[in-house]
């Protein structure tokens, strides 16, 4: 499945790129409006049509691609952070500290995540600036998402501390930090880094989730979660099949996600 | 290895005698491990417990961490004046002591009373007894639906080693996966398709993907080659030698597609308009209704810490009846 992979990385590179050049790619800014042609059908001046508020389908869904593309990453680093933070330190301790460290992240576990995070993302501030929110909604992911990750690097970090060549360093006389930091952490990596890739398309899956809702990215900053909720109006448009492009990218990038993914987990 | 690896599965060893195959080395617990199951029972219902009450506390802590915590969106009316505005502030200034909310919070609960919604103007106890039944049968229509197809698809997979059926399967699998649960919601509300059944293309996905997994594992190992190789029939190894391998397993996956299950439950019923505790939760996250949100949450949490740990001891209690 290697040319899977390859196509996977290639399609992410090109679509990453082409939100990043959203400013200058995109014929018009995600929140202006065209207000003399609302649900326009695709033309060379609007590719993808409009939306009901006569905003240019293809500009908004280049900036949501942006949004959500740069900040599941980041969301799914903090996460893997936290993980590696929590899961390093009591792997690494071990006993008790590993014990108190798991019954915590146990507990976290149990909660139920979504239900959590629309309860904390409905008490955002009533004045809050879409970018504000966008930032919050991403941080939030990324602070509740790090138990599960957290369990798997503590397993990992106990076998690593256990290993003989741990043994050997300490042996020769390296200390708790140095040991952690030159020894444990590069150990980590490859774990860490499936974690991070498993966590991306799991963040943008809940980003649209949220979004569809109505609690994520607040408007007119477009997001998948608010693109995609435009199939809300789709039963109107049965002869407006180019309203589905934002779901096909949104499938053909969490897939592409996916199949990256399934290699990595193979090599950790 | 692989006897470490059989133990955990728990493979019934009076199957390999009575097929004459090789026997593995195996540490049995026995038919002690049922009855310690059994004992336990009263410290694992203590354990939920705890692990509720703390839930809570940690809900209602990130709740008050929340930047928008004590704002009102009555506080935005423009006919209200400042001293209106003060006394809805002075209001939730009431329940920003952490401790002394959730010490009367938990005394209000011993006696059952959940408090009342705020934005409903109803008590919250019967809010959710209208509405948990609602969710329930959704999730367990939904449960039965994905287990049975995702499971039986596996099981042909894995029996029958037919690439176009498993390309297939993968492929749909492979793209629900990709689908968040509200798009599937919106697909089933176009399609005019009975919103229930929605669960169950949640919960097929994983457990045909786990199952498959488990299932081409367990097929590989070195008694059911054994039997195979001794001529025996597709649904006799299958029944005898690979399900009770993958039985624990699976039955700890029970617990998991019960959470994933309730989860998928709110854009559902919000977007499929079922009037479940799901669409309770969206509802009162748009009417920034705190209490409503907090005893959700903590139900929610209380019914999968039960289906979780009910999966836990079936499975111990397999594993026990097998030995």
């Amino acid at each position: 499945m290697k040319w899977a992979r390859t196509t996977a990385i290639v399609f992410l590179l090109a679509v990453c790129a082409a939100c990043l050049l959203a400013n200058v790619i995109a014929p018009a800014s995600y929140a202006h409006q065209f207000r003399e042609e609302p649900n326009a059908s695709p033309s060379r001046q609007h590719l993808l049509g409009t939306d009901d508020l006569g905003r240019d389908r293809f500009s908004r869904v280049l900036y949501g691609t942006r949004v959500s593309l740069l900040l599941a990453p980041a969301a799914a680093l903090l996460t893997s952070l936290l993980a590696a933070f929590v899961g390093g330190i009591a792997g690494f301790a071990g006993g008790w500290v590993e014990r108190f460290v798991m019954a915590g992240t146990d507990l976290f576990l149990s909660l139920p995540w979504l239900f959590l995070l629309i309860t904390v993302r409905a008490l955002l501030p009533l004045n809050v600036s879409p970018i504000v929110s966008v930032l919050i909604t991403f941080a939030m992911l990324g602070c509740l998402g790090w138990a599960g990750a957290a369990r798997i690097i503590c397993a990992d970090a106990r076998a690593v501390a256990q290993s003989d060549f741990i043994l050997l360093a300490r042996a020769s006389g390296s200390n708790g930090f140095r040991l952690l930091w030159r020894h444990l952490v590069p150990n980590l990596k490859p774990v860490l880094f499936a974690q991070f890739w498993i966590s991306v398309p799991v963040f943008i899956l809940t980003e649209a989730n949220l979004g569809i809702l109505g609690l994520g990215v607040a408007e007119p900053l477009p997001s998948w979660g608010s693109l995609l909720r435009e199939l809300e109006s789709f039963s109107t448009a049965s002869a407006q099949p180019w309203q589905l492009v934002p779901l096909i990218l949104f499938i053909l990038v969490v897939s592409s996600f996916h199949l990256v993914l399934t290699k990595e987990e193979l090599t950790v | 290895m692989i006897s470490l690896a059989l133990t955990q599965f728990g493979v019934p060893l009076g199957k390999w005698c009575a097929e004459g195959l090789a026997r593995p080395k195996i540490i049995s617990r026995g038919p002690a491990e049922g009855i310690e199951t059994l004992s336990a029972l009263p410290k694992l219902a203590a354990k939920i417990l705890i692990t509720v009450v703390i839930g809570g506390f940690l809900g209602a802590t990130l709740v008050r961490i929340a930047p928008g915590f004590g704002v009102d969106e009555e506080e935005l009316d423009a006919r209200l004046s400042s001293q209106s505005i003060q006394a809805l502030r002075e209001t939730g200034a009431n329940e920003t002591n952490l401790l002394a909310f959730y010490v009367q919070y938990l005394n209000r609960l011993l006696h059952g009373d959940l408090g009342n919604s705020r934005t409903l103007h109803r008590p919250v106890l019967q809010l959710v007894a209208e509405r948990l039944p609602e969710t329930l049968k959704s999730v367990a229509l939904g449960l039965a639906l994905g287990w049975s197809a995702g499971f039986l698809l596996a099981v042909a997979i894995v029996m029958s080693r037919a690439w176009l059926l498993d390309l297939v399967g993968s492929l749909l699998v492979g793209v629900l996966l990709c689908l968040p649960a509200a798009v599937l919601a919106l697909l089933f509300v176009l399609a005019q398709a009975p919103a229930r059944l929605l669960l169950g293309l949640v919960v097929f996905p994983k457990i045909f993907r786990y199952s498959r997994n488990l299932l081409a594992r367990s097929s590989a190992l070195p008694h059911v080659l054994t039997a195979r190789a001794k001529g025996l029939g597709n649904m006799r190894v299958l029944v005898w030698h690979i399900l009770p391998t993958a039985a624990p397993q699976l039955l700890a996956l029970l617990g998991v597609t019960v959470s994933v299950a309730f989860t998928a439950a709110i854009p559902m019923e919000a977007l499929c308009d079922i009037p479940g505790i799901g669409q309770l939760a969206w509802k009162a996250a748009l009417g920034r209704d705190v209490a409503l949100l907090v005893n959700l949450t903590m139900i929610v949490t209380l019914v999968t810490l039960v289906a979780n740990s009910a999966s836990d001891v079936v499975g111990r209690t397999f594993r026990a009846s097998e030995a």
